[in-house]
């Protein structure tokens, strides 16, 4: 054959190739999105399935709880702080009252202090019931979430039978509990203590031990203890991370040092570890309603302060002393006295914090919500950099965040 | 156990008259500064070897529009795990010249917290990374929390204040 002369190929030079661009995808995760829980958008910026950055946008449930706060009546605000932290609304009531009695020095009888306790405690297994069956949810098993509803149910129904209502519930009153637990009420607990651990044991196995689980949440979202308080994580965050601070136990109110109970802590901060840390204080809170109810305390359920505690019904109607003072706390009129105050309780997220300050009127000078929602939700695009998006919506949802407590 | 005292001679031995107003309102420990002296303060205590007074629990901001020269209040709420104390510093800034430094540097945290005091009083963080509003929206052209906006609207007659307060 011939020669042939191999003609050279069509290669193009290096200079005349096209550049290759990292071409970053931007993802918008929110405002409203089943995955999400709640109304938060997060922008996020993606390379294929990674997270690069976030940016956060919240605000989209804002109240201005603050600002209405400062035209209310002490004994009105209890109804705002409902709406803040929803799943477990009795804990942010009584650390409202709790505030307004310090300020007030109303010493709160043993009786309304243990039964405080028992509805916080409740309120607090409801707060992590939901979060960690929504972690559930998200990994993909449906049926335990379906599962602990009921639990969540009879809490709610307790509720109801101690207060009227089953959401917002708007618990208590300045000076102690506005009625006595009722025997159905007493009844009602101790079912629920009875029939919770079978329940919550069996949720257990089907989670803690789950292959499919425990690599979808291992080593994710993990945070360090130092950033962690960096960003001022409380709270079943904080203790997942390393650190055995609860208020509870540092700054006992409404007689928690009365109770043994025991802080569980997780090491590397990560989803599994909130999840661990939220199952292990169920445990705990179950432990301190049986031993309220155990040592229910005899005598009355309200502090004696008539200027602040709506006096009986019946008194009411047959009193004049009762009359007035009913008339004055109705309509606002009870001024209270200066003074700044700081008082925390430990909150279904972590510390929740009422900053007081009062000039002397009806309503506060200043109110402002330390909320550990909002201080921690921050740290989220830190905690999801370079996972997977399935990643991080199961941080966000191990994290706990709730809208309401998240925009006040 | 920490006691106020300790801790109030420390700062005083430290910073001398740039601390003052000391009080114990309901037993926490509670002083004021100036704003060139916060971050300071603030890097003092959270340095401090044995105090370790490392962690912002709240910030928030505090209007007084008859406290002339010193309408605004940025409250900080500190708290040492360690030994278990509180610690609340307040700094006075006036209206005109409503410029703080932020703590940033030093807590993460303060990120949120400050955008917040900003959104709701217009107190400027400076040296802040992204201080823009946070809760309210960006279009906003006031300063919401501020009492010179009050949420019952003024032209009303009926509802008179010596009657249903303020």
């Amino acid at each position: 054959m011939a020669d042939i002369e191999l003609l050279p190929h069509n290669v193009p030079s290096q200079a005349e190739l096209p550049e290759l661009v990292e071409e970053l995808t931007t993802l918008n995760l929110g405002p409203t999105h089943p995955a999400t829980h709640g109304i938060f958008q997060n922008i996020l910026k993606m390379d294929g399935e990674k997270i690069v950055s976030g940016e956060q946008t919240i605000g989209y449930i804002h109240r201005a709880f603050e600002k209405i706060a400062e035209r209310r009546p002490f004994y009105q605000i209890t109804t705002l702080t409902d709406r803040m932290n929803y799943c477990s609304s009795p804990i942010n009531n009584f650390g409202w009252h709790m505030t307004v009695e310090k300020l007030l020095q109303i010493e709160v009888p043993k009786r309304a202090q243990y039964i405080r306790v028992i509805m916080m405690e409740l309120a607090r297994i409801s707060d992590h019931l939901i979060c960690n069956s929504i972690l559930g949810v998200d990994t993909g098993a449906f049926s335990g979430f379906l599962y602990v509803m009921q639990k969540r149910e009879d809490i709610y129904e307790i509720y109801e039978e101690v207060c009227g209502a089953r959401l917002t519930t708007n618990m208590g009153r300045i000076g102690g509990m506005e009625r006595d637990l009722s025997s159905t009420a007493i009844r009602k607990i101790r079912d629920f203590i009875k029939t919770f651990p079978p329940v919550l044991q069996e949720f257990e196995k089907l989670m803690s031990r789950n292959r499919i689980f425990m690599d979808r949440t291992i080593n994710v979202g993990g945070i360090s203890l130092e950033r962690a308080l960096s960003y001022g994580f409380t709270g079943p965050n904080l203790r997942a991370a390393g650190l055995d601070y609860d208020v509870r136990v540092m700054n006992p109110y409404s007689s928690y040092e009365d109770f043994d109970f025991s802080i569980p802590i997780g090491q590397s901060g990560d989803t599994f570890d909130r999840y661990n840390v939220r199952i292990e204080e169920m445990w705990q809170s179950l432990k301190i309603v049986e031993q309220a109810l155990n040592n229910l305390p005899e005598g009355p359920y309200y502090a004696d302060a008539p200027e602040y505690y709506l006096p009986p019904k019946k008194e009411v109607y047959g009193s004049m002393e009762a009359l007035i003072y009913h008339f004055k706390i109705v309509m606002g009129e009870i001024d209270a006295p200066h003074g700044e105050v700081y008082h925390a309780v430990e909150g279904g997220n972590g510390e929740l914090g009422f900053y007081l300050i009062s000039d002397g009127g009806r309503a506060p000078y200043r109110l402002h919500f330390r909320r550990p929602s909002f201080i921690y939700y921050q740290a989220f695009p830190e905690m999801c950099k370079g996972s997977t998006l399935s990643d991080a919506i199961l941080t966000m949802s191990s994290l706990n965040v709730i809208a309401g407590e998240l925009d006040a | 156990m920490l006691s106020n005292q300790e801790v109030a001679e420390e700062l005083l031995g430290k910073f001398g008259e740039q601390v003052y107003d000391f009080e114990e309102p309901y037993g926490l420990l509670t002083l004021s500064t100036t704003r060139e002296d916060i971050i300071p303060v603030l890097e003092f205590l959270k340095d401090h070897k044995s105090y370790q007074i490392n962690f912002l629990t709240d910030l928030t901001g505090v209007q007084y529009p008859e406290n002339k020269g010193q309408e605004f209040m940025v409250v900080y709420h500190l708290h040492s795990f360690i030994h278990n104390f509180r610690i609340r510093i307040k700094v006075y800034i006036p209206e005109a010249d409503i410029h703080i430094p932020t703590a940033t540097g030093l807590y993460a945290s303060a990120n949120w917290m400050e955008r917040e005091t900003f959104d709701f009083y217009g107190i400027l963080f400076d040296g802040h990374p992204n201080l823009i509003r946070i809760l309210n929206i960006e279009e906003m052209d006031y300063f919401p929390m501020r009492k010179e906006y009050p949420l019952e609207d003024a032209t009303r007659e009926d509802k008179i204040d010596a009657l249903f307060g303020r």
